[in-house]
């Protein structure tokens, strides 16, 4: 009898809204409890996505990027550390050669060794090129697997520890959303676990750097990011923001100089332990510079949504102006893309508004720098997940045309069925039931609007997978989704910079609660 | 603006505290719109597992759509194009022909019955997945029916226990079956039944068995329920009542036989769904009364051996059919089909007691999931995935008590862990643990949560800082060993096994986990025995 008393009177959940009631049983257990949750439902949707093709996977000559990161655990596990980037008989550096920085080639070297023990096959000098096995996928897709729940996850659970820590109790009840939805990003288990690529590293360390400078730690955020750079040359997309938010900071300091020297030094320190098998003669380490900066490329790849491509249908910049130039104009215009948010950060290097700028940077990045691709959109796509809280529209909006604007790349992947289930899973997770305490923002006027361009992307991924392109025009299709894809990404831009710029009412409002305690 | 907030809290707890029922109305839409967020998560999971490995019954199963779209209804029961022959009711068959005429529009080789021998194109392997997703409708509705009348709280505990079932997912999705759908019709009917329905009950049952033979280990249970519970109030209207029903499971059973009655093709269609020459045990041992009754004859023959009696070895295998007169037992007295289903009547018994003494609608649930149970632990030539037949109504109750919750989460486990050699290939290892783990955690927070005592630390305000003590929900010292176990049962058999014996005695880690497996079910049908004898 007494226990049905106590069944009769079950945890009384906290919060008014009927919804939470749902997750009221995981989430009075705490952020960890949710976080376990959480993390082994996004490491089997990991697996999951692991069963499909990789990028280039029965396609010789030159495969994808599968045959790209094996090829490099080949080269580190069988040459010596300082003919890793240099041009030879052996290393025949137009076949993938290495063009990551040097952490990422040891952890090449790292996960061939752990391939060479259970697959030695997979890994031997030259006779393995273009090797693909049953359990040769397999190792690789763990190693991935590994890296993921190794470095991004304990990464996302500081994060959250840190951003929810002073925050009112109302906002905690949505904790376990922000969680799924950081960790259940579409876009990024679908290029590390489907087409194939160690994303979450360099993402995860920016993530534990990120967190490490919410929580006051710069020293600490700075060789974090340090360690991100050398991962992949792409984590500049972050640094303006860490720059202008750290220099801002420091100036608001006693002693400026010493705060700035101090980071410069963590900084150096890294990049110095980082390169130090590069660093015994200036000509070694230019060698590995001139492999990371791969201008030859081009200034864009395939039909990437950013501005030089889509402009590229009125204006034939490859033809107009020569690499020079181009390089300097793509210069000029990211650094003017970053330039209001930058000296926003530096103005007021506030929290809140480091998130923005850290949005703000990589979508510029994105949209003007030079040699962009399509998966670089994972990087913007980062900071837009940190704040979800804040702007969930954003988020939402930001990752379905980011998803669209890789379609035709997942296609060629043939990666259609986890798209379509990982499209699905998102979206049913942002409309998590009781998972979110401010909805104001999906009931705005875009609503038409944005039933509108939903409309227009599901026709359009019909019309790509059925419908073949008109002959004078075989890449039609794409140029549509470029076009679509672009423009809200600039709207974007747009909206995030504006929204750095005019400070939150949510952070004001939580400020003064604060103060009211 | 504080003062409204503060009023509107106080309202909700109160609604909470009084009667659940009240606020159901209210968040009535909410609920289906709950309901289906979770059952669309399931579903882009599995849409995910496409392309995983696929057991035979693949082939089996598009054998089925090419024979039934090939060959006229005479032929469907004779067909040997494949040695994957229909054995299942005709009510499947249909479904199967229902299925063919979308495979066909899909591709035609799919549905050719030589063509189409061991297709793995990729729209066959699509076509199946999608149609035993989609099929999972059925156990949907099944799971939203039965668990329609609980409050929210339970609602959504249910669903995590029932929606996202780990077994389901290996045996359906992985493995390749379509047991959520047969499931969800024996959901519906306990929903039926639960709520005073009986005939639509009784209906649901009689085309669950057209569909799927194997779930008549129950029909008992239904017949003796169906006769004190829906037949009854005096001799009249209860004879009148059972010529109803009667009728009504004769009609179903004359809509599936009866085309085969005509075409004169009823014996062939029996003697395929009824095998004689399989042995006791399947493949693989299906962790039940059997495997302790083969385990005790080997000892038994080792220690007479070694007391200097000569003990002959057995020729025949378990597996097997009984091949002349040789037994493959050393000692123990062979098992014929007819003494396991003595035994399975005899431990049904209690239940139909039960059932005849005190035909409890709220009862209903448990005593057809002791059936199921029943069944698996003395059944002849058991499959293990015959678990999920009473481990998913069983989820439906699991929150009925503490006792019921603890039980639930130490049977669901092991009966997830007695899955785990259907996948025996690499790329699907971290799929099953994962959803294992996955299970046990949402099991473990949900379970302990819902029953555990929520004592508050310090200030009201301090909301962060409140503790869960597990007043109830206490899993003892005995259960957490022998769950503990199970990870070194695991650990044994996967990575010492061939790294110390190599490839030598390859059945011994199968073996290990069904003995182990088997404690546990042998303790669960134990339990739920107990607590059919109790409420005698």
């Amino acid at each position: 009898m007494e226990k049905m008393k106590i069944r009769k009177n079950p945890p009384k959940p906290k919060f008014s809204d009927p919804d939470t009631g749902i997750w009221s049983w995981i989430v009075q257990r705490g952020t960890v409890a949710s976080f376990i949750c959480i993390s082994l439902f996004a490491l089997l949707v990991r697996v999951c996505v692991s069963l499909h093709p990789y990028s280039g996977a029965g396609n010789p000559p030159k495969y994808g990027d599968y045959e790209a990161q094996r090829h490099w655990m080949e080269i580190t596990i069988n040459l010596p550390v300082k003919e890793w980037y240099r041009n030879s008989t052996i290393n025949d550096l137009n076949y993938w050669g290495l063009d990551y920085p040097p952490l990422t080639a040891y952890q090449s070297y790292f996960h061939g060794l752990i391939l060479r023990c259970f697959d030695p096959k997979s890994v031997s000098l030259y006779t393995s090129r273009g090797y693909e096995s049953y359990i040769g996928k397999l190792l690789m897709r763990w190693t991935v697997l590994s890296s993921d729940a190794l470095i991004f996850f304990p990464a996302v659970l500081y994060f959250i520890n840190v951003y929810y820590s002073g925050k009112p109790i109302k906002e905690k009840t949505s904790v376990a959303w922000h969680i799924a939805l950081i960790l259940l990003n579409p876009c990024l288990i679908l290029i590390d676990h489907g087409h194939f690529q160690y994303n979450c590293i360099s993402l995860g360390l920016t993530v534990a750097a990120v967190a490490a400078i919410l929580s006051d730690r710069d020293v600490v955020g700075s060789v974090l990011f340090s360690l991100a750079l050398n991962h992949k040359q792409m984590s500049a997309y972050f640094a303006p923001a860490f720059f202008s938010y750290l220099l801002g900071k420091c100036l608001r300091q006693q002693n400026p100089v010493i705060e700035v020297a101090k980071l410069g030094l963590a900084v150096l320190g890294t990049f110095a332990v980082v390169w130090s098998p590069y660093l015994y003669s200036a000509e070694a380490s230019l060698e590995v510079l001139s492999r990371l900066a791969p201008f030859e490329r081009g200034i864009y790849e395939d039909y990437v949504a950013n501005f030089w491509c889509t402009t590229s249908i009125l204006v034939k910049w490859k033809r107009l102006l020569n690499m020079q130039p181009l390089k300097l104009l793509s210069l000029t215009a990211t650094i003017s893309a970053c330039l209001p948010s930058m000296i926003q950060l530096i103005w007021k290097p506030r929290k809140s508004s480091f998130l923005y700028g850290l949005l703000n940077s990589a979508l510029a990045f994105y949209l003007f720098s030079f040699q962009v691709h399509e998966k670089s959109i994972l990087l913007p796509l980062l900071p837009a997940s940190f704040l979800a809280m804040e702007k969930p529209f954003v988020l939402l909006w930001l990752t379905q045309n980011a998803l669209v604007s890789m379609f035709p790349l997942l296609t060629r992947d043939k990666l259609i069925i986890p798209y379509i289930a990982l499209h699905g899973l998102f979206i049913l997770l942002y409309h998590l039931p009781g998972g979110r305490q401010h909805k104001k923002e999906t009931q705005s006027s875009f609503g038409t609007l944005r039933l509108f361009l939903l409309s227009c992307f599901l026709v359009l991924h019909v019309v790509y997978l059925t419908i073949a392109p008109p002959r004078k025009y075989p890449f039609l299709f794409e140029a549509v989704i470029m076009l679509l894809c672009f423009s809200q990404f600039v709207v974007i831009f747009l909206y995030t910079n504006t929204k750095q710029w005019t400070p939150s009412k949510l952070s004001a409002l939580s400020t003064e609660a604060k103060k009211h305690l | 603006m504080n003062h409204r907030k503060l009023h509107h809290n106080s309202t909700a707890q109160n609604q909470n505290e009084q009667i659940p029922a009240a606020s159901i109305p209210k968040t009535c839409g909410n609920q289906l719109y709950h309901f289906l967020w979770f059952s669309l998560i399931a579903t882009c999971t599995k849409l995910l597992l496409i392309p995983a490995y696929h057991s035979t019954d693949f082939e089996v199963h598009r054998n089925w759509l090419a024979l039934t779209h090939s060959l006229p209804l005479s032929q469907w029961y004779s067909d040997e194009t494949s040695p994957w022959t229909l054995d299942y009711p005709p009510f499947f068959a249909y479904f199967e022909y229902f299925l063919s005429f979308f495979a066909s529009m899909l591709d035609p080789t799919i549905v050719h019955l030589t063509d189409g021998l061991n297709s793995k194109s990729h729209l066959t392997i699509l076509f199946q997945r999608l149609s035993v997703t989609l099929s999972d409708a059925v156990l949907f509705y099944g799971i939203y029916r039965i668990t329609r009348k609980l409050d929210p709280k339970q609602k959504y505990l249910i669903w995590v226990l029932a929606v996202w079932a780990p077994g389901l997912i290996i045996v359906d999705h992985l493995h390749f079956q379509y047991n959520g759908f047969l499931l969800g019709m024996l959901l519906i009917s306990l929903s039926a039944l639960e709520n005073g329905e009986d005939l639509l009950g009784g209906f649901a049952f009689a085309v669950l068995l057209c569909f799927k033979h194997l779930f008549a280990v129950a029909a008992p249970v239904y017949f003796v329920y169906l006769l004190r519970h829906y037949c009854r109030g005096g001799l009249v209207k209860g004879f009148g009542r059972l010529v109803v029903m009667g009728s009504v499971v004769v009609a179903v059973f004359a809509a599936a036989y009866g085309p085969f009655v005509y075409n004169g093709q009823i014996h062939q269609v029996l003697r395929r769904m009824f095998p004689f020459g399989r042995g006791l045990c399947h493949a693989y041992w299906a962790p039940n009364f059997w495997v302790f009754y083969i385990m005790f004859d080997k000892l038994l023959a080792f220690l007479l051996v070694k007391m200097g009696f000569h003990v002959k070895a057995p020729t025949a295998s378990f597996t097997g059919g009984l091949v002349g007169d040789s037994s493959p037992f050393a000692v123990l007295p062979t098992i014929t089909p007819l003494i396991s289903l003595v035994l399975v009547l005899l431990s049904i018994s209690p239940c139909l007691l039960k059932a005849w003494r005190d035909p409890k609608p709220s009862a209903v649930t448990r005593l057809v999931a002791y059936a199921y149970s029943c069944g698996f632990m003395f059944g002849w030539h058991v499959h293990e995935k015959a678990s999920l037949h009473f481990v998913i109504p069983l989820a439906i109750i699991a929150l009925k008590s503490v006792e019921d919750a603890k039980h639930y989460f130490f049977l669901s486990i092991v009966s997830c862990y007695s899955l785990f050699p259907l996948l025996y290939e690499a790329q699907e290892y971290p799929i099953k643990v994962l959803l294992l783990l996955l299970h046990a955690a949402l099991m473990w927070f949900g379970l302990s949560s819902y029953f555990g005592a929520y004592v508050p630390k310090g200030d009201e305000r301090s909301h962060s800082s409140a503790v869960v003590r597990n007043a109830d929900f206490v899993i003892g010292w005995f259960g957490k060993s022998y769950l503990m176990g199970i990870v070194v049962v695991e650990i044994c058999g996967q990575f010492l096994h061939p790294v110390v014996l190599g490839n030598k005695l390859p059945f011994l880690p199968l073996m290990m986990i069904s003995i182990y497996s088997g404690f546990g079910m042998m303790y669960s049908w134990i339990w739920q025995l107990k607590w059919i004898i109790g409420s005698i």
